[in-house]
Order: structure tokens, then C-alpha cells, then sequence
């Protein structure tokens, strides 16, 4: 009986972290259930998680930006311009692949700096220096696409990106028609996780810190375990794991371990949580600013790149509202707009809790309209949500 | 005269864990000066939250009479509307506002419809002339001194017919002056035929204008006294409040300050240029190694500015002048410079710009020394908790672990956690703003013991205060501000409360 009380214990304390993850998995089973499996086909997951990508990276950065009490709204058309000069680049002026993916996201890093300036330097609001950026980015890709309209992606390494799969290891007669190196990877990453876990519990007891009481760790073990080796399962019945979704987590991973170990996260955790005391700490708020919206413009040229190479071309509307869904993906996972809260895991399982909604309605051939009104609601939802766990805590 | 004007009979409330009042009868006479004492988290503020509302009925057992009715308050505004005002450490106005917009918000003088602004006027500036504030109410709140936004707010209570006004620890932000002109506005009022509650932390004032005290300690009421036969001292409060006598709350120093100079600064002046004037001219002062010396002076004198002025200027000011740190010329151009010259300051206003309440006690102390426990810019976690442990068992910093948020702390707690975080730096001077501001006794014993012995090991405290017993107690020099400059200085053996008051508002 003490499991069942040491798991109503776990839950309750952790509700708001678990919640996101709970959601989804409802909504993933709800959508399986009314789509008869279609949902959860290896195809659809597949076309999901690529769908996410462009997306899931944006949100990525502006989990930060929102930390630090900040708004970016430039960050759409900004991926939608940056695309189109990647394009244009590798079109018409026949730059290598490999030099035109570094420029790109150089151009990022100095498009988020320049809004970064406007805020830290002059004070100006973030909500109205990217609003600016919004306009000047809307037009520049109008006017790099004004003589040409649609510009087609000649280099297929740039195009693999948002297409293309790992390549499998040869066929050896067992498991055929199974991506064999995606079922490898899986395993291998099920094996890290699990010898990370005891280390880092040994550890805490070394040093006779609290963890959690063995039979829950041992659940927790073995649920992580079973979602990442079924993801994998499905992903390897299609074509196995593609060069998105290894972008995408590569960007999770990075900045996940940025936020929660480093001494830059630290402080611009600290910078959201309450800017004056940062900077009576000796953190500067406005390097954080610079760091911070630099990596949005980073990412925002990631995005770009990823949905460019997706469609295999540059259109003159790239990057629409791409800036509302990464918010509204921030926030679904968790982020709080009074600054220092939010994880950027949560922001990522927010932009699936987004686009399965989308990609589950789409399947049931639920109208446009009707699919606006259930993603509003059930962002309502989530910050609703938020809020009364919040109040609730301790 | 001994009609009680408010009876509440068997107070209990419970909060999940704790009883914060325990059986508490509290009564106050018509037209008294009534003085609620009690150590921080005795259940001073739970008992007027119940009394106005903030709890509604039913929230808590007990009976409250007032005006001889027995009341069921279910919100501010019911008690508000039975003549029951509060005035809060934290004002309520809008800055924005104007003096007479902000009396009058919330009971605006209105024809049914549109509000009559030059009858808001008129009757705003009869409020200010009861309350002896004389300014144009027509200028913004955010423009007056906070002394003078206290007596807007107490102009706004008496505009609706106040009959009893309850004030928390008013008097803590305010100056000496301050302070003494609202207490003479509190006995003025008396006469007009309000009551009032007053909730202090300075026994001092707490005599001087008391009519009866009552003491509360962990919840429950230890004994209401009348005030005007003289039996009530400061030492019978304390002994009441605490349950036990503390003689002097100023450890004894066993060593004396050395010799040499660690800071000393010269034709120091600070312009600022949104105000566009100078807030500080010509200071020089020096302080010496294992010393702690007093910047006393009244609110706004420019204590703060100077402090901040020396610890890597957030504030942007203009500067110029000479620092000159154990020898060596200085210029900080961030607070970072400053901590990593070795020195700390630690804010005046710890819920404001010192702690991040929304992170627990080790983030907060781990703060402004990240280095300190990283290896390769990567924070080891295990590291952490284990300075975090160190430094609440030292400071003995009351929390169930070092994973409690900040703001789950009492404000002695939350001030200690803020003093941990400017040690961690491992300072050579330390700049302490007002540190037993809003605190209780106990805990301000506590924090004048940390100091003795952070001086003993040959640390040097830069301590502005605007309490001068404090100032008297704890210095071995002090510097008396005044209007952006050094006014004088003076060892303590020769100062006393009338002669630095004397420089401080010349």
C-alpha cells in the first residue's frame, strides 16, 4: 500500500511537471482511438515530429526569451527572410551547402542582436522592437522573392534536412523492412538513461541527499524506458529517425543542459526571476538580453533552414504566424510570462501537444475553424492550468 | 472614555500547519492610541487581516464587536464600510495618480454618473489640512517622499469617515522627522475621536504615544497594559514579547579595528541625469580593515546612492572622484567588478532587489558566486547544497531544507539568506543597507552577532542604518549623511542620538 500512497506523494508534488507529459499522452490515445490507429501509424508519428520541427526550435529560444520577461515577435518572418536567403544563395549565387548553413545562422545571430540592442541599449519595450522587426522582416522577404516568387532548392544535402532519414546499417536477413539502426540507437539511448539514473542517484546518496523512494524510481525507469523503446519501435516501422528530429533534439539537449547545469542559464534564470537582485549579484541584464535574443535569431534562422529544406523551396510566405505557434508552444509547456519559470523540455512537449492537436484533427477531416477554436482552448486550458497549480504549491 | 469602540472575543485561525492565532482577545477603547507589539510571526498581522476582512467570516472562529454590533466581515470593503481603515507597510496608491485622484479612488464624488474633479479638490485639500501634509494635490503621488505618501494614504482613510484606523509598522520606512510629526498626527487624530491601532516594532514610539499596549507572542495575547500610569518600559516589553529578558542586544566586541586603511575614497560626487542634478558631492571617507562603520542620516539623504555609487554603480550615475581599494586605484564598471574586487552589498530592500523569491534558499545563495561551485562554467549540484547547508546551519537560517522557496520565508529568514548570498562572494568589505530592517528582536541579534564576528575575522562593514541605537551600538565611526554629502564623522565614542540628528538635518 505505501507504493500507491509514495506515488500519490510524487504526483501531487510534481503535477506541474508531469502534467504536460500526461496531456499529451491523453491526447495522442484520444486521436489513436477516433482516427482507428491512424494516428499512431509509424507514417503519421514520422510526419509529425518532422511537422514539429521547424517549430519545436523556435519555441526552444523563446522559452529563454520569456524567462527573461521578454517578447519576440520578429522570430516568423525572420526564419521565413532567412530561408529565402539561403535559398537565393545556393539558386542563384551557387554557394556550397556548407558554407551558405553557417552564414545563415550567423545572419540569425546578428538579426536577434540587433533587436537586443534596441531593448537593452534604449529601453525599448521588446513587444514593440520585435513588432518593428516583424514588418522590416516581412517586407525584406517580399523583396528578395519579388523577382522570382517560389525559389526551388537545387542542393539535395540542404533538402535532406527536411526530408531525408539516417541510413540503416546493410540488411542481415533478420527484422526486414525495420530500420535496424533506429531500434540500435533507441536501445543505446534506453541503456545511457538508465545507467545515468543510478549514478546520479548513487551520487545523491553519497552526499545523503533526498531521491525518490526506490519502488517510484524504479517506475520511473521503467515508463521512460517503454515510451522512448515504443517511439523508437514506431519510428523504425517507416524509414527510421530523420535529420529533423535529430536537429531538433540535438537543440533540446544543448539547451536543456545550458538551462539546468550551466552558469549562464543560472543567470538568466535569475535575470527572469527578478532583475534587480541579478544585477546586484554582479549578473548583467543586459549581456543576458544580448545572449538570449541571440540565440532566438539563431534559431530563428534554424527554422528557417528546417522549413525551407522541408517544402525544398522558398516562398513568399514563409514564416507566417510561425512566431504566435512557438508562444503559444512556450507556454502550453509550462512557461510563466511573470519571468523565471519554464523549462525548454516543456516548451518542446508543448509544440507536440500543438501540432498532434493539428495533425489528429486533420486526420478526422475536423474543419479549419473548429481546429482554431480546440488549440485556443486547450492553450486556455494549459495556462489555466498553470495557474491554479501554482497557487496550489506548498 | 472606557467604552471599548472593538471587542474580539476567542480568536482562532488556522493556517495548514500552524495555528497563527491561538485563542487571541484583543479590545480597544474608544478613542485610545492602542499599541499591538510581538516578535515577527506572533500574529499581529493575522489578527488585523481577520479584524478587516482580508479573512472573511467563517475562515476563522471567534466573535468580533465593533461599535458594540457583532460584525461578519466577508471582505475589505465590508469592514471598510463600517468605518474600519488599514494602512499597510506597503502603501496601496497609484504613483500615477494625483494626490487627489488617489484619496478619492474607489469613493469618487460623483453626480451619479460624471465625477465632480473640482469638488474632489477642494475636499481633497480639507483631508490634506487635517493631516498637516502641506502640498498641492494636484502633483503625482510618485513625486512625494514616502513620509508624505504615508500621510496621503491616512488623508485617504479619513475621507471616508474613519473611525478606526489601524497602521502597520508605519513609521519603518520614515526618517526620524518623519516619524515624530506622524506620531504627533496620531495624537491629533485622537482628539478628533479616532481610534487607533498601531503596530509597531520601535518600543521607543511604541511608549511615547501609546494610551495601552497589547502583547501578542506565538499566537496568543500575553497581557494588554495601560500605558499612561508609566509602567510600561521598553525592558517590560521585550521581557513580554520575547519571554525572556535580553540586557543589551549589542554583543561586546573583543577586538579592536586595525590600523590600516582597506577603502578610502576622495572628491567623491555622483550626477544623476534623469533628476539632472548632483545627488552626491565631495564625499571622502575611508574605512579600515576588521571596522564597522555607521552611515547614519535620514531618508533620502543620499546614504543608498552612495553605497550602490561604490559597488559598481547599477544605477548609472554620473561618477567622478578616486576609489582607492587596499592601496590601488579602482573604477568599477559593473556590480561583477565590485564583488570580484571583494566587496558585497547587501539591499535595503531584500524582497525587491535582493533575493529571487521564486527560487529556493540554495539558488539564492549561490547566486553572485556561481564560479565558486562550477567546474567549467557546469554548476555541480551536489556542491551547491552543500555550501547552501553550510551557510543556514552558520547563519542559522530557519527553512526545512535549502530546496524551500525564498518567499516561503520569514522576513528575518528571507534578510538572513540575502546576508548568506554577499558572504559567499568571501568579501573584504560588506556593505549592509538598513540589515534589521522589519525583522524581529531576536533575529536582529542574531544578524549583530553575525557582524561582531565576520569583523573579529578581520571583515569590514559598511553599516547604513537610519535606527541610531543601532547606529550607537554596533559602530566603531560613524559618518553622518546629509543632503549628498558627509556631514561629519564622529567615533562613537562621542556620538549620541542628539548630536548626529543635529548633523544629519543641517
Amino acid at each position: 500500500m505505501t507504493f500507491i500512497k509514495d506515488l500519490q506523494k510524487v504526483l501531487q508534488q510534481n503535477i506541474r511537471e508531469y502534467g504536460m507529459y500526461i496531456a499529451l499522452f491523453v491526447i495522442m490515445a484520444i486521436f489513436t482511438v477516433t482516427t482507428n490507429g491512424i494516428f499512431i501509424s509509424s507514417r503519421n508519428i514520422v510526419n509529425l515530429l518532422n511537422q514539429t520541427g521547424y517549430i519545436a526550435v523556435l519555441a526552444v529560444g523563446m522559452t529563454l526569451v520569456i524567462v527573461i520577461r521578454h517578447i519576440d515577435l520578429s522570430v516568423g518572418f525572420l526564419a521565413g527572410f532567412l530561408g529565402a536567403v539561403a535559398a537565393i544563395a545556393m539558386a542563384f549565387w551557387k554557394w556550397p551547402v556548407y558554407v551558405v548553413m553557417p552564414v545563415v545562422l550567423g545572419l540569425g545571430v546578428v538579426a536577434g542582436l540587433a533587436t537586443a540592442s534596441l531593448i537593452a541599449q534604449l529601453g525599448i519595450p521588446s513587444f514593440v522592437a520585435s513588432l518593428a522587426g516583424w514588418l522590416i522582416y516581412r517586407g525584406a522577404i517580399l523583396l528578395v522573392t519579388m523577382g522570382t516568387g517560389t525559389i526551388i532548392i537545387p542542393d539535395p544535402v540542404f533538402n535532406a534536412i527536411g526530408n531525408g532519414f539516417i541510413p540503416d546499417i546493410p540488411e542481415i536477413g533478420i527484422l526486414p523492412g525495420v530500420h535496424k539502426l533506429t531500434l540500435i540507437i533507441g536501445f543505446l539511448a534506453i541503456i545511457l538513461f538508465i545507467a545515468g539514473a543510478f549514478n546520479d542517484r548513487k551520487k545523491k546518496k553519497v552526499y545523503k541527499f533526498e531521491v525518490l523512494p526506490l519502488n517510484i524510481f524504479i517506475l520511473k525507469l521503467v515508463t521512460i524506458s517503454g515510451v522512448i523503446g515504443y517511439i523508437t519501435w514506431v519510428l523504425s516501422g517507416y524509414r527510421g529517425i530523420s535529420w529533423t528530429l535529430v536537429v531538433v533534439l540535438v537543440v533540446v539537449a544543448i539547451y536543456d543542459f545550458i538551462t539546468s547545469k550551466t552558469v549562464l542559464g543560472r543567470h538568466i534564470y535569475a535575470v527572469g526571476g527578478n532583475p534587480e537582485a541579478a544585477e546586484l549579484s554582479g549578473i548583467s541584464v543586459k549581456k543576458m538580453v544580448y545572449v538570449v535574443f541571440g540565440s532566438m535569431g539563431m534559431l530563428s534562422a534554424l527554422s528557417g533552414i528546417l522549413f525551407a529544406s522541408r517544402l525544398q523551396s522558398a516562398t513568399t510566405t514563409a514564416g507566417t504566424l510561425f512566431e504566435l505557434d512557438a508562444i503559444a508552444a512556450a507556454y502550453v509547456g509550462g512557461v510563466s510570462a511573470a519571468g523565471g519559470v519554464g523549462k525548454v523540455v516543456g516548451s518542446l512537449i508543448g509544440a507536440l501537444v500543438m501540432m498532434s492537436l493539428t495533425s489528429g484533427m486533420n486526420l478526422m477531416s475536423i474543419d479549419i475553424s473548429l481546429q482554431y477554436i480546440v488549440r485556443g482552448a486547450v492553450l486556455a486550458a494549459a495556462v489555466i492550468f498553470d495557474v491554479a497549480t501554482r497557487n496550489r504549491a506548498k | 472614555m472606557n467604552t471599548p469602540i472593538l471587542e474580539m472575543k476567542t480568536i482562532t485561525k488556522v493556517f495548514p500547519g500552524v495555528k497563527a492565532l491561538d485563542n487571541v482577545s484583543f479590545r480597544v477603547n474608544q478613542g485610545e492610541i492602542h499599541c499591538l507589539v510581538g516578535e515577527n510571526g506572533a500574529g499581529k498581522s493575522t489578527l488585523m487581516k481577520v479584524l478587516s476582512g482580508v479573512y472573511s467570516h467563517g475562515e476563522y472562529t471567534g466573535e468580533i464587536l465593533f461599535n458594540e454590533k457583532l460584525q461578519k466581515f466577508g471582505n475589505t470593503s465590508d469592514s471598510e464600510k463600517a468605518g474600519i481603515a488599514v494602512i499597510y507597510q506597503e502603501l496601496a496608491l497609484v504613483p500615477e495618480m494625483t494626490v487627489y485622484e488617489n484619496i478619492f479612488l474607489g469613493n469618487e464624488i460623483t453626480n451619479g454618473f460624471v465625477i465632480n474633479w473640482n469638488e474632489t479638490i477642494r475636499r481633497s485639500e480639507e483631508m490634506l489640512l487635517k493631516v498637516g501634509l502641506k502640498v498641492n494635490p494636484t502633483i503625482k503621488v510618485k513625486d512625494l517622499s514616502v513620509g508624505k505618501q504615508q500621510l496621503v494614504e491616512i488623508a485617504k482613510a479619513l475621507s471616508r469617515d474613519v473611525k478606526l484606523l489601524i497602521l502597520d509598522e508605519p513609521t519603518s520606512a520614515l526618517n526620524e522627522v518623519d516619524s515624530e510629526n506622524l506620531l504627533n498626527l496620531l495624537r491629533d487624530l485622537k482628539k478628533q475621536g479616532v481610534t487607533c491601532i498601531l503596530i509597531s516594532h520601535k518600543l521607543k514610539e511604541v511608549i511615547k504615544v501609546a494610551d495601552s499596549v497589547t502583547v501578542l507572542r506565538d499566537g496568543k495575547t500575553i497581557c494588554t497594559l495601560d500605558a499612561l500610569n508609566g509602567d510600561v518600559t521598553e525592558n517590560v516589553l521585550i521581557k513580554h514579547m520575547v519571554g525572556r529578558e535580553i540586557d543589551n542586544i549589542y554583543p561586546p566586541r573583543k577586538h579592536k579595528p586595525h590600523e590600516d586603511v582597506i577603502l578610502e575614497v576622495k572628491g567623491w560626487r555622483a550626477y544623476d541625469t534623469t533628476l539632472g542634478r548632483n545627488i552626491l558631492k565631495d564625499i571622502n571617507f575611508n574605512i579600515k580593515k576588521g571596522e564597522i562603520v555607521g552611515f547614519a542620516g535620514l531618508m533620502g539623504s543620499g546614504r543608498t546612492e552612495l553605497a550602490l555609487s561604490i559597488f559598481g554603480n547599477p544605477a548609472r550615475y554620473r561618477l567622478s572622484g578616486e576609489m582607492h581599494l587596499k592601496g590601488k586605484r579602482v573604477h568599477f564598471r559593473h556590480t561583477s567588478n565590485a564583488i570580484a574586487a571583494g566587496i558585497a552589498y547587501v539591499t535595503e530592500d531584500r524582497k525587491g532587489d535582493g533575493l529571487i523569491l521564486i527560487q529556493d534558499v540554495k539558488q539564492n545563495i549561490t547566486l553572485a558566486n556561481l564560479r565558486e561551485i562550477s567546474r567549467r562554467s557546469v554548476v555541480d549540484n551536489n556542491a551547491e547544497i552543500r555550501v547552501a547547508n553550510e551557510y543556514t546551519t552558520a547563519l542559522n537560517i530557519k527553512t526545512p531544507s535549502v530546496e524551500q522557496k525564498v518567499g516561503n520565508l520569514s522576513g528575518g529568514n528571507q534578510q538572513k539568506v540575502s546576508l548568506a548570498k554577499c558572504l559567499f562572494v568571501k568579501p573584504s568589505i560588506l556593505i549592509l543597507d538598513e540589515p534589521t530592517r522589519g525583522i524581529d528582536v531576536g533575529a536582529k541579534f542574531e544578524i549583530y552577532t553575525i557582524m561582531t564576528k565576520l569583523v573579529e575575522q578581520g571583515m569590514s562593514i559598511i553599516m547604513i542604518s537610519s535606527e541610531l541605537p543601532e547606529i550607537l551600538g554596533m559602530s566603531d565611526r560613524v559618518y553622518i549623511v546629509s543632503s549628498g554629502r558627509i556631514a561629519g564623522e564622529l567615533p562613537v565614542e562621542a556620538a549620541t542620538q542628539e548630536n548626529i540628528m543635529q548633523l544629519a538635518t543641517d
